[in-house]
């Protein structure tokens, strides 16, 4: 079974879709007359806003595919269209223009500012500088960078997942409706990586634009995936489907080995934070007087609470013994790492979290870091308990037929 | 000493003005000629070679001989002066700006491709910014040197200091031979080392803080 045509998906493409429909049409190319070409007659729908991921071995041809729909590199035969329009009509620089572009660790200019990075594009498309000045503030808002703190720093004064984050907003500058992306989160710690991916789900579900992301890591695609196109050799499409069909339903051994063992430990990626039930903990605002807030904790026999900004994002996660002053107090350490998972997180990443923290739960954060509620080990475990039964109903229901 | 100086007070201000101006016209010529040659350099690579050769060897050459060389061609005065002090100054930034435009990595130039600029605006905004710390330290050498060779370029009779040093040559014995030799000596070194600072004050405010040492 190689799908090449995406079954079509059951919910009508949202008005507040922003992206394009990319589609490759009998796509070649070859380095050299002799041998097999590298991209080898490749034809693929990429749906208007979803995320594809190109996943497989080096030299499979998947980083030279992307590369050829803002024409870094040049089809030898075929033609490749955004949104109808063939990308070989196009200026290169005007089609580039907008087409997003991130690569790894961001590939951040380093003698410009986060604002100069992020608004070159916007630049080279002649905005005026009042609207370049308010859209790098917009990004950055929603790249989680304080704008105040960040915009005038170099890349050389930020952290590895902070520059990332800034390669993301540049390439979602000029609002482009397609965004190609390299191995994005290849540079940075695991830990950092996972906020990112869950960011970029985040985004994701606020922009809808059409994502086409190459990475060699197969846990990573089916966590970011609406779709995984795994190649092989020449760009020989070896399953182009679902991370659900493709982890219960590999098309072939190559698709299977290349997904690897452990599908029932992966399937927790496929497994959203949202889907948990999740517990309404008792929260404070910094500032707020404290003895209200003991009471209300007592009311829900609780014996922490979730300390909240202004901005309703989660600063701090105390015990109420160590509430003894007037009003509540902001984290000492802003450091400290909250033990905190965006909705759109996997149950992987969550119980990777809880592991750590001090309250058998982590805190769910939703748009913009804001606080929803707080995922309890029970709540989840109950949820996988549920999953395992209905599979293993689905399952002796299939046995009986 | 100082008698003589100030009974030459205006010639001095004159020759001086002279040499500098001399020194900072071929600098700035070479520094366009070099960045120009060494942009060729790397994105034909096969040119590496040849401009490595044309920077080591050309420094060997004593520049005297070279005058001599220049002289049935370009004649005397200042313009076989003008060509021997940008023939010397452009090797030391040909070598520095073949390095510093190296230096900058394929990604990013990759990454300024697929952001939609056109192999001009690449080359002024990314690699020319980033390859300009090493430029510069390359164009901090050459006008030291140029301050130099310039001296030794009045021999056929062109601009500057050089000048009184071959009178003070010329008339060896006489009463103000030393004179003549020394206070231009000294009048070079003082303004190289002005102009150094100069230079490095363009550093603090050319060079980006992303990348400043």
């Amino acid at each position: 079974m190689t799908t090449t045509e995406p079954t079509p998906t059951t919910d009508a493409a949202p008005e507040s879709v922003s992206g394009a429909e990319i589609v490759f049409d009998r796509v070649t190319k070859s380095y050299s007359s002799q041998g097999r070409p590298a991209v080898d007659s490749l034809s693929l729908t990429i749906p208007a806003g979803q995320i594809v991921m190109f996943v497989g071995p080096s030299g499979c041809g998947k980083t030279t595919s992307l590369k050829m729909i803002n024409r870094l590199h040049e089809p030898t035969s075929g033609t490749i269209t955004i949104n109808g329009k063939d990308v070989r009509g196009q200026d290169p620089d005007d089609l580039r223009r907008q087409v997003g572009y991130v690569i790894q660790g961001g590939s951040l200019f380093p003698h410009m500012t986060v604002a100069q990075n992020i608004g070159l594009v916007p630049g080279l498309l002649r905005w005026d500088k009042q609207r370049i000045a308010e859209r790098v503030e917009e990004l950055l808002d929603l790249v989680g960078l304080d704008p105040v703190r960040y915009r005038d720093r170099f890349p050389r004064e930020l952290s590895g997942g902070q520059q990332q984050r800034v390669g993301v907003a540049r390439g979602l500058a000029a609002d482009p409706p397609v965004i190609l992306m390299d191995e994005p989160f290849g540079a940075v710690d695991p830990i950092t990586r996972q906020r990112l991916q869950d960011e970029l789900m985040s985004i994701q579900s606020e922009l809808k634009k059409t994502i086409v992301c190459v990475t060699h890591d197969i846990d990573e695609a089916i966590k970011l995936g609406d779709r995984i196109l795994i190649l092989q050799e020449h760009a020989q499409i070896a399953q182009y489907d679902t991370p659900e069909a493709i982890l219960s339903a590999p098309a072939n051994e190559f698709v299977e080995d290349f997904v690897g063992s452990g599908s029932a430990l992966k399937a927790l990626s496929l497994t959203r934070v949202e889907e948990v039930e999740l517990t309404e903990w008792t929260t404070a605002t910094v500032g707020e007087p404290v003895g209200p807030v003991l009471e209300r904790a007592r009311a829900a026999r609780q014996k922490s609470v979730v300390v909240l900004d202004q901005r309703r994002r989660p600063v701090d996660w105390v015990n109420i013994k160590a509430l003894t002053g007037e009003t509540v107090p902001a984290p000492v350490d802003e450091a400290r790492d909250l033990h905190q998972i965006d909705h759109r997180a996997t149950l992987n990443d969550a119980l990777d979290t809880m592991l750590v923290s001090a309250y058998a739960g982590v805190i769910v954060t939703g748009r913009r870091d804001q606080y929803v509620g707080v995922a309890t080990f029970e709540a989840v475990t109950a949820l996988i308990t549920a999953r395992n039964e209905a599979a293993r109903q689905a399952q002796e229901d299939a046995d009986e037929q | 000493m100082l008698e003589f100086v100030l009974d030459r007070a205006p010639d001095l201000a004159y020759r001086s003005f002279q040499h500098v101006s001399l020194v900072v016209q071929c600098v700035a010529l070479a520094t366009v000629v070099a960045v120009a040659a060494a942009l060729l350099v790397t994105t034909v690579p096969r040119l590496k070679p040849v401009a490595n050769f044309i920077s080591s060897v050309g420094l060997t050459v004593p520049s005297l001989a070279l005058l001599g060389l220049m002289l049935p061609v370009v004649g005397i005065g200042t313009l076989p002066s003008v060509a021997v002090v940008t023939f010397y100054a452009a090797l030391p930034i040909l070598r520095n700006a073949v390095v510093g435009l190296e230096g900058v990595s394929a990604n990013l130039l990759e990454s300024a491709r697929g952001m939609g600029m056109n192999p001009l605006l690449t080359f002024l905004r990314v690699q020319l910014p980033m390859a300009w710390p090493v430029i510069l330290a390359g164009l901090r050498v050459s006008t030291q040197m140029s301050m130099g060779v310039a001296a030794i370029a009045a021999y056929a009779l062109g601009p500057g200091l050089g000048g009184w040093i071959f009178t003070g040559l010329a008339q060896i014995g006489g009463q103000n031979a030393v004179n003549y030799a020394l206070t231009a000596t000294i009048a070079i070194v003082v303004l190289a080392l002005l102009l150094d600072l100069l230079l490095r004050l363009l550093g603090r405010f050319t060079i980006s803080r992303g990348i400043s040492a």
